[in-house]
């Protein structure tokens, strides 16, 4: 759910990185605020365990920059991936405008990813979205393992209806721009259709 | 519906800003904001400059939301009201008309009883206020006019093309 504010001239949107546990969500968020001007980013916040799991959320607010007069502001979240933590993964979901669901891009986490999309599904629907309705693209990362599955794999398994996917490699910086950009633009595509969430 | 659009127009931004105003001088306050539940920060008053204003209300939020989850485990509806005391400053949460956050963080030169009193009559006034707004959304999203509606394609491309 969109927030627009009319005398601060803001808009605000939430989008939120999904997926399985260890499969690089805080990692795209450190390499965002790493590469974005100080003007442009407030500070990153990470509620994590002693192991550097996340515990509740990473927190990342970021300026895109101006639409007709309104600063474009995202609020970038990631869940924990631990199937144990299911309760905060709902809570993050709440009025969310667009998701990126992370994918592992390693043969031995394709349950794994597929467990996470699942879980997904069933979370949004609980808050009345789904995921056919929503903002929504894939991030296959970690394509630089030589475990990585292939690609056609990966879309038949996690993509049957071909939103937009990115590979990338999080630790490193490649592909995680891109997605962010297209799902922010079909954020903004749907903020104009008047839907808002 | 539960999800619509929360739009902030200047009328409404003004007369939310009268309250947080007046509660700020009635309880000696450091600083007043009001979050949405999803982490936005709405409006706020007092000694904001050296504060982190935007993690703090995402933080606020999560707190609600972690603390709206242990209620219904123990078969409450919500906690309405969360309180934090520091050393020097305290953090006095309230839940406003189920939908907005209000926080007063204060010190000794305030009291908890001043704030909880005080508080309590101004989410009463915020209430009436966001009820009001939230019609007059709900009313001009029923009329079809999204406030983007302008937008074009073109722009959302201008704001990738770096
Ligand atoms: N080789 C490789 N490692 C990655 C990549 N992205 C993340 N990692 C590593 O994977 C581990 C888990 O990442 P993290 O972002 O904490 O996962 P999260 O649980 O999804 O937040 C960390 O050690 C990262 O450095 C990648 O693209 N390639
Ligand atoms: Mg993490």
């Amino acid at each position: 759910m969109s927030f627009i504010n009319y005398p601060a001239r803001e808009i605000n949107c939430k989008i939120v990185y999904y997926g399985p546990g260890l499969c690089g969500k805080t990692t795209n968020l450190q390499f965002i605020y790493k590469k974005t001007n100080p003007d442009a980013k407030g500070k990153m916040i990470s509620l994590a365990t002693e192991t550097e799991r996340t515990l509740f959320f990473d927190f990342l607010p970021l300026s895109l920059g101006e639409i007709r007069g309104f600063k474009t502001r995202f609020h970038l979240y990631t869940v924990p991936g631990q199937v144990f933590y299911d309760a905060s993964r709902k809570l993050i979901l709440k009025g969310v405008d667009g998701i990126i669901f992370v994918a592992d891009s390693q043969i031995e986490r394709m349950e794994a990813n597929v467990e996470s999309i699942e879980n997904l599904k069933i979370n949004l629907i609980e808050q009345g979205y789904s995921l056919d309705s929503i903002p929504y693209v894939i991030q296959y990362n970690k394509r630089d393992l030589p475990n990585a599955a292939p690609i056609e794999e990966m879309r038949k398994l996690l993509n049957p209806n071909g939103v937009p996917e990115f590979e990338s490699v999080a630790s490193e910086g490649p592909g995680v721009f891109e997605t962010l950009k297209s799902v922010a633009k079909l954020v903004l595509v749907e903020l104009k259709k008047g839907g808002g969430g | 519906m539960s999800f619509s659009q929360l739009i902030l127009y200047e009328e409404e931004f003004h007369k939310i800003n009268d309250v947080l105003t007046k509660l700020y001088s009635e309880t000696n306050a450091k600083v007043i904001f009001l979050v949405d539940r999803n982490g936005q920060l709405i409006a706020n008053t007092g000694e904001t400059e050296n504060l982190d204003t935007t993690s703090l209300a995402s933080l606020t939020a999560g707190n609600i939301a972690a603390t709206g989850s242990m209620a219904k485990l123990l078969g409450e509806k919500e906690f309405t009201i969360i309180f934090h005391e520091g050393y020097r400053d305290n953090i006095y949460i309230s839940i406003v008309g189920r939908r907005v956050i209000m926080v007063v963080i204060f010190d000794e030169r305030s009291s908890l009883g001043l704030v909880r009193l005080r508080a309590k009559k101004s989410g009463d006034d915020l209430t009436k206020i966001f009820d009001d707004l939230l019609n007059k959304v709900d009313s001009k999203t029923e009329e079809g006019v999204s406030p983007f509606a302008e937008i074009t394609d073109d722009d959302i491309d201008k704001l990738f093309s770096e």
